[in-house]
């Protein structure tokens, strides 16, 4: 409780920022089950630019020409309004600045967005609003300014502690570096910093590796993300493994990483709560959880990708929808019509319910009984899958677990998922539509 | 349609090697006798299956007639594509039958190739006019002259007879239509003569039931008439009469010479066999003499998916009601020692099989796993010795000309029916083409082979191979197969073995880490896409004890053979 009011207390007031209405204390309360899902959002917002380009990234990301930031703060701003307004949503759960490099854009760009939601709908201060940091000095320099303008939780891409592999994987700071922006994260957001690693990196080995986490979680904060570097068509690193240049270690041992990895950040007290997500001292991003869980959430930004029912319109289904990929025609369509949305598809009630399925076993709790009963009123987990013989042999191969809290993975079933999930939806699919031929 | 007395009426077709030109000088006829506009897109207008035009070869013959004035008088030309496929002869040969003449084309760089002279020899047989026309002549490398040299060495025809062509750019395309009015002649039989029709081919409507392509060879027949099935004597009454033009034009009568399509209220495939005679009720005639039935070369084994119903009737509806299409499928109910039970559906080869299967696939939404194909082996009871055969005997080498040589060779079909052709091609750059014929049944040693996944037996896949082959056939069997199975979550053994002993294994390991890294709002689109199309993959595939097997896995292991 004190802890609570202490965060409150070190963020800095500023005029025309947030509006402080009422005083959440307990952050249950935003998800209260009573809350219809069509009520509440969360915010993602794009920045799309970056300095260069990793060599292993396939992102929507763009190096920025010009000086295209006040426009692109302008719009982002539009956008927001004009999406709010489609979902008709009273509440946003929290905000997430995701690129790109959002460390590179300026501060009052953000304290602008956040004010554009405050303005429009209920932002409480509990609201969890985190920013990816690229740690360099130019980032580190800026956090404070970026904690002034309301964001609350900080997300620092460190990748790895050897500042070989990060030349080599492109990344423009040393180690030394990340951890510097690391210390001043944590000093402004004590307890809400996570930091990003990467594993299976070319020429990386199970012990190195092992070492590597170990010294991570000497200095690390609550929260850690693990991710396994994958191989994208048209990546540099992908060119480069693929002409001999570069050796990526084999997939047992990369299967070796990610076990030793969980077990280590166990019994340093870290929960797992996500395939790749770890915290201790309740430190779980919220947002994130928002999409495993199925909710509700608004995309804003080139290339961003939103799931919500646009009310506004009259619209009863959720849709699928994508905004425009290139920054400069996504500016011209928002100046336009308000919003750069390029694709949406009307997601029907199977569809929805996979992607319900899918999102949710990734979390270590899985799926519980009342959350699925929320897109899945007549239909619960045990009817669908119970009978199922391939189910039930996840299930003796201890693979799965349905029992009265939901349905989730095992410890080794996680590590597995891809290879359940389509068992799953075969089944899902039958029970939905039993009869139809697809 | 009277107007067209039988002396102005022309049948004929169009044979020849694949690739030569038959389907371009077919548009090429349509266009110029006003059948179809002219336009781009007239590009083999009568290959109207979709696996026809996927594939970009005829599969099955169509027919048109066509209308065409010569010397101030107008005639009706009756053309049948056909296919040129060295495994469609058949489709080749019954169409022959309701002709009196053949357009022969010979690509004018290429030559005369195997398929030339095999439609050659059915066309000759039958006693047909030959117009030889020599194709392609806009192309770089035609030699017209050198291909005269060849007709008359290898077919005895008189170089004066011979046309040159470009189909593809109607270069003297006309002169064709006058040969066909000039040499080709009419057909025999006249109006006054009782009615007599060959069914020469069917198609199976689902809506008006069978639609029977006829040649009326004497008489006329009109709505409403009453005929019957010299095959079943069934009797029927005609509903629908018409020419193909190439889509159906309906007429009231039908007349001697003319070839056109006909709807009797026929239900069931079996009812309209290919060359049955159909005659009226009153007037009963001798039944025109029956086709060589096609020697199967290829067989395959299916098994019927459980979950069909999809298709009411089932998968042996679709292939009764494909057969019918396609009479040179041969269907048996088989059992046998080796193979277990299940069906024998036998091929003249595999691209036959392969599009067969396509077909299944495409107009009937029938799924099935094609298996094995194996050549039909006779079991000698008597224990004398087994005379271990030599691979292949030389039996003869003609040369046609100074570049080519024709080389026969008694070959076990086993060791052709794979891939031998794509090798010859390959290692002759393509020059070298095939065909075969069935030369009886040689002893041989023989033993059956299994493959194990994870210690289960897979029925689909035993074969009966020669001994010297055992290992090396086992080998690439196994490595197939892992190649096309995907790793599951636990390690698969895949074995050959020959009784109880393995002589060849490959091992699938299992996944040790399979789950997407990241996966937030704007991964998940991409992510459901490829996890719906592997749940559907996995509803196709097949359980072979607590493996899963996808159907592409059975025939990869067909396509075998060292690369």
């Amino acid at each position: 409780m004190m802890a609570d009011i202490f965060r409150k207390a070190s963020r800095g007031f500023s005029p025309c920022l947030r509006r402080f209405s009422d005083f959440r204390v307990t952050k249950q309360s935003l998800e209260s089950p009573s809350t219809p899902l069509s009520e509440q959002a969360s915010l993602y917002v794009h920045w799309p630019y970056c300095l260069r380009r990793c060599t292993y990234c396939n992102f929507n990301k763009y190096i920025p020409k010009g000086n295209n930031e006040e426009i692109m703060a302008k719009c982002l701003q539009m956008e927001t309004e004009t999406l709010l307004q489609l979902s008709q949503v009273s509440c946003i759960t929290s905000v997430f600045f995701g690129g790109g490099t959002p460390s590179l854009a300026h501060p009052s760009t953000i304290a602008k967005i956040l004010e554009t939601v405050s303005k429009k709908v209920t932002l409480s201060d509990e609201a969890e609003v985190t920013l990816e940091v690229n740690p360099t000095p130019v980032g580190r320099a800026k956090l404070k300014d970026f904690h002034h303008a309301g964001v609350n939780r900080f997300s620092i891409g460190v990748q790895s502690l050897q500042d070989n592999d990060l030349k080599s994987l492109g990344r423009d700071h040393s180690s030394l570096e990340a951890l510097q922006t690391l210390e001043e994260a944590k000093r402004l957001c004590p307890s809400s910093v996570s930091v990003d690693i990467m594993f299976g990196r070319p020429e990386q080995t199970v012990e190195s590796w092992s070492s590597e986490l170990s010294d991570m979680l000497r200095v690390c904060d609550d929260h850690v993300s693990l991710y396994q570097l994958t191989l994208e068509r048209g990546t540099q690193l992908f060119k480069q493994v693929h002409g001999g240049q570069i050796h990526m270690p084999t997939e047992d041992t990369t299967a070796e990483m990610y076990q030793a990895a969980r077990e280590t950040l166990q019994q340093h007290g870290f929960q797992q709560y996500e395939v790749s997500n770890f915290a201790r001292n309740n430190s779980e991003s919220r947002h994130n959880l928002s999409y495993w869980k199925g909710e509700q959430y608004i995309g804003v930004g080139p290339g961003a990708h939103g799931r919500f029912v646009p009310l506004g319109e009259g619209g009863v289904a959720r849709e699928a929808r994508t905004q425009t990929l290139e920054p400069d025609v996504w500016i011209r369509e928002v100046q336009q019509r308000g919003h750069g949305t390029r694709r949406r598809i009307q997601l029907g009630h199977l569809e929805l319910l996979e992607e319900v399925l899918v999102m949710g076993m990734r979390m270590t709790k899985g799926i519980n009984h009342k959350n699925w009963e929320l897109f899945s009123p007549e239909l619960s987990l045990h009817e669908i899958f119970g009978a199922s013989l391939n189910f039930q042999e996840l299930q003796q191969s201890g693979q799965l677990i349905l029992d009265d809290r939901g349905l989730r993975c095992s410890w080794k079933g996680l590590a597995l998922l891809d290879s359940i999930l389509p068992i799953l939806l075969v089944e899902l699919d039958r029970q939905i539509f039993p009869k139809s031929a697809s | 349609m009277s107007k067209f007395p039988v002396d102005k009426i022309r049948n004929f077709c169009i044979i020849a090697h694949i690739d030569h030109g038959k389907s371009t000088l077919a548009d090429r006829l349509l266009e110029m006798t006003g059948a179809i506009a002219k336009t781009e897109k007239n590009k083999q207008v009568l290959d109207k299956l979709q696996v026809e035009r996927e594939r970009g070869i005829t599969v099955k013959a169509q027919t048109a007639s066509l209308f065409y004035s010569h010397d101030g008088q107008e005639y009706l030309l009756n053309l049948i594509d056909t296919p040129g496929h060295v495994d469609f002869s058949y489709e080749v040969s019954r169409s022959l039958s309701a002709c009196q003449g053949v357009l022969l084309i010979i690509d004018a760089n290429q030559g005369i190739q195997a398929q030339t002279v095999a439609n050659f020899y059915l066309a000759f047989e039958s006693q047909l006019t030959i117009i030889p026309v020599i194709n392609k002549i806009d192309l770089k490398n035609a030699d017209p002259e050198r291909v005269e040299s060849q007709i008359e060495k290898v077919f005895d025809i008189p170089r004066e007879e011979c046309l040159r062509i470009s189909a593809k750019l109607g270069t003297n395309v006309e002169a064709v239509l006058q040969a066909v009015v000039e040499r080709i002649p009419p057909p025999a039989g006249s109006i006054s003569e009782p009615f007599k029709a060959l069914v020469f081919d069917s198609n199976f409507d689902h809506y008006r039931g069978v639609v029977a392509n006829i040649a009326v060879f004497g008489g006329r027949v009109k709505k409403g008439d009453k005929i019957v099935s010299a095959h079943l004597s069934k009797t029927y009454e005609v509903n629908e009469l018409g020419l193909l033009r190439p889509e159906e034009h309906p007429t009231q009568k039908l007349f001697a010479g003319q070839v056109g399509y006909m709807i009797a209220g026929m239900k069931d495939v079996k009812e309209a066999q290919i060359g049955d005679t159909l005659y009226h009720q009153e007037q009963p005639v001798q039944a025109l003499p029956g086709f060589k039935p096609a020697k199967a070369m290829v067989f395959a084994g299916r098994i019927l998916e459980q979950e069909l119903d999809n298709y009411p009737g089932g998968v042996q509806h679709a292939i009764e009601r494909l057969t019918l299409n396609d009479s040179s499928v041969t269907v048996q109910r088989d059992s046998s020692l080796a193979l277990g039970a299940g069906w024998r559906l036998g091929f003249l080869g595999l691209l036959h099989m392969e599009v067969f299967n396509q077909r299944l696939e495409q107009e009937y939404n029938a799924s099935v796993i094609v298996t094995a194909p194996t050549v039909p082996y006779k079991v000698l009871l008597s224990s004398a010795k087994l005379i271990k055969s030599r691979r292949a005997v030389q039996k003869n080498v003609v040369y046609i000309d100074e570049q080519r040589v024709m080389m026969k060779y008694l070959f076990p079909l086993n060791e052709i029916v794979v891939d031998f052709y794509d090798l010859l091609k390959s290692m002759s750059s393509g020059y070298a083409s095939f065909d075969y014929e069935n030369a009886g049944y040689q002893a041989a040693d023989l033993i059956k082979m299994d493959i194990l996944l994870n210690g289960r037996p897979v029925e689909e896949l035993t074969t009966i191979v020669h001994r010297d082959r055992a290992y090396s056939t086992g080998k690439a069997m196994c490595e197939r197969l892992k190649e096309s199975i995907p790793r599951q979550m636990f390690e698969i053994a895949i074995q050959a073995a020959i009784g109880s002993k393995v002589i060849a294994r490959e091992t699938i390991k299992a996944y040790r880490k399979n789950v997407l890294a990241k996966c937030y709002g704007g991964d998940i689109t991409r992510k459901m896409k490829l996890l719906k199309k592997q749940a559907e993959g996995k509803k196709k595939m097949r359980r072979i004890g607590n493996v899963e097997v996808p159907k592409d896995a059975f025939i990869s292991v067909l396509k075998r053979k060292d690369k």
